[in-house]
């Protein structure tokens, strides 16, 4: 104990909101100990000093040129060499796809506990950080223990803690490994392409669903309006992913993304168990549906019954009216 | 080809899931094992690629004696042997104890890809796939929904959506670990005659213990409790004679009542 509490941040040309939340639950953790966030990447020392913001004291860089590109096995390899020189007493990463593996990686290497996914940690009076993570699909959740001292690791599910701001220094340090070693890992290249400016999911304030009840993939251009509208992200149910209508990347629910947004809008969905798994610890829950049986109403704190097709040009309509 | 696919045994996603006594684990009565639905994705990718290669699909999964049931499953839906990690221990359900021992087993192996795939639907933490590269000292890369063999076999060009709707591609030379994301190809059933050849199709156990690897000691967490969510409050139906009077009451709602506008 003492040696404070890590995030390992991840950001492009500004911090992540999900390593915004890691730092304001490490500021909260740590008391008055050090919080520490460590950045990997080229060029991050300018814009590095924003974790401050979020309760950083320190930030510890490994800016290098040669880290222009993602790569799993050089950045648990740098990751490791520093936890494992500064032992922290907690690493927190946010749990997006580059924050997991990597957590899962350098979690192996250095044999530490990892809990993933976590939704909530807490610090016992003995010190012992705790740590709250859905099983299921969130049917359950548990609380786990670390069951060795030394440093611990938890990823992070985005969107679920909340944001801190305490001003502290973010005083920005650089931390040499050197050159990042070959391992018998060898990435050869990582091509990144962007899809538009659509919100991302797992980090969207608002999200607006599409299930069967749209008919049709020609119909869920009324889920993207009202998304739009909404400056939300679009989800869609399991049936309408098997179905072709939208990409598996969308797919909310046990056997795809676990969201919690402030207002998660599902149009035209049954609510099997399956998807409500997925959504039901959003702030807010808003269903359309036309059949007022449908089981999505028992989670919904707004039901409106009624057709689809005339609710959702209204509620657009609506919508753009009142924000004028 | 050689390929090697890391299976989960989970229970079917439409079970009901009841807290067992203790209150930290969960009541097993009844309840259906099914071959993880995110793994049938990584198997068929498996089965697709020696059917298309040569080679042989060989099915390894850790766990109770029931997994066996599971690995008869691979092997009627393509697998040509699998290996059963026996250990009846339910606090060893550990995703580092996993893959260590996963790695002990996969080591001595004559391989050329290994898959694991997203998470098991019952345990939520999609770490073995990672940790099990670490262990093997071998490339990663997560969540692959689209890949192809590239450089005569030597190496295979993987795409993945990732946050922030970016799709990378990533390309990693053989061998290495590939965890499947739902998707990657569609999942076939096994036929009567598949289930009847299965039978006589090798199916090897082994112990952690000799495989020379600690399993308990490879565990660091330890579950406290085990609990339901909090139940949401009930929720009620927007009022309104027309469509139009029930769109404004909700807008009015969101805005003013639960203020998330």
């Amino acid at each position: 104990m003492g040696n404070g509490i890590w995030v390992i941040g991840e950001g492009k040309g500004e911090l992540s909101r999900a390593t915004c939340e890691c730092l304001s639950e490490a500021r909260r953790l740590a008391g008055e100990e050090k919080v520490s966030c460590l950045l990997l990447g080229s060029g991050v020392s300018s814009w590095a000093g924003q974790a401050g913001k979020f309760g950083a004291d320190e930030v510890l860089v490994c800016d290098n040129a040669e880290l222009g590109k993602y790569n799993l096995e050089t950045w648990a390899h740098l990751v490791a060499a520093a936890v494992d020189s500064k032992k922290p007493d907690l690493v927190l990463v946010p749990a997006t796809t580059h924050g997991s593996e990597l957590a899962a990686r350098v979690a192996a290497r250095l044999g530490l506990g990892l809990a993933s996914e976590v939704v909530s940690l807490s610090r016992g009076d003995d010190g012992q950080f705790r740590a709250v993570r859905p099983m299921f699909a969130g049917k359950v959740r548990v609380t786990v223990r670390f069951k060795e001292n030394g440093t611990r690791m938890a990823t992070v599910r985005p969107n679920v803690l909340t944001l801190a701001e305490t001003n502290r220094s973010g005083a920005v340090s650089s931390l040499d490994f050197g050159k990042p070693e070959k391992t018998g890992a060898d990435m050869v290249s990582v091509e990144t392409r962007g899809e538009g400016s659509s919100v991302d999911l797992s980090e969207a304030s608002i999200v607006v669903s599409g299930g069967r009840g749209l008919k049709g993939p020609e119909n869920f251009h009324l889920v993207h309006t009202l998304a739009e509208v909404l400056g939300g992200a679009v989800g869609a149910s399991r049936m309408v992913v098997d179905a072709g209508w939208k990409e598996h990347s969308c797919q909310v629910g046990q056997t795809g993304r676990v969201v919690t947004p402030d207002l998660y809008i599902a149009v035209g969905i049954s609510g099997a168990i399956q998807h409500l798994v997925g959504m039901q610890n959003a702030g807010c829950i808003v269903a359309i549906n036309n059949n007022p049986e449908a089981a999505i109403f028992k989670v919904a704190d707004y039901g409106l019954v009624g057709d689809l097709f005339e609710v959702l040009p209204a509620l657009t309509e609506e919508l753009k009216r009142s924000r004028n | 080809m050689n390929v090697i696919v890391c299976v989960r045994q989970t229970p079917d996603t439409e079970s009901a899931i009841k807290i067992a006594a203790d209150g930290r684990t969960i009541n097993t009565d009844g309840l259906k094992y099914v071959l993880g639905p995110y793994d049938e994705y990584s198997h068929e990718a498996a089965v697709q690629l020696v059917e298309k290669n040569g080679g042989e699909v060989t099915a390894i999964s850790f766990g109770p004696e029931r997994v066996k049931e599971t690995l008869r499953n691979c092997l009627a839906i393509g697998a040509s042997r699998a290996v059963h990690i026996h250990d009846e221990d339910t606090s060893h359900d550990d995703a580092l104890a996993i893959a260590t021992a996963l790695a002990a087993a996969i080591k001595p192996m004559s391989y050329d890809l290994i898959f694991t795939s997203n998470k098991g639907t019952d345990s939520d933490r999609g770490l073995v796939g990672a940790m099990l590269a670490e262990r093997l000292g071998l490339p990663y890369v997560g969540l692959v929904s689209e890949l192809e063999l590239e450089d005569g076999g030597k190496a295979l060009m993987c795409g993945r959506d990732v946050e922030g709707g970016q799709r990378e591609k990533i390309k990693v030379t053989l061998p290495a670990v590939i965890c499947a994301q739902k998707g990657l190809r569609e999942p076939r059933y096994a036929s009567l005659m598949n289930i009847m050849q299965a039978k006589k199709k090798p199916l090897e156990t082994k112990t952690a213990a000799e495989l020379g690897v600690d399993t308990a000691g490879a565990v660091k967490l330890e579950v406290e409790k085990m609990e339901y969510p909090p139940q949401r409050p009930p929720g009620r139906l927007v009022e309104g004679g027309s469509v139009d009077e029930k769109v404004k009451e909700l807008v009015r709602l969101l805005k003013e009542e639960a203020k998330v506008l």
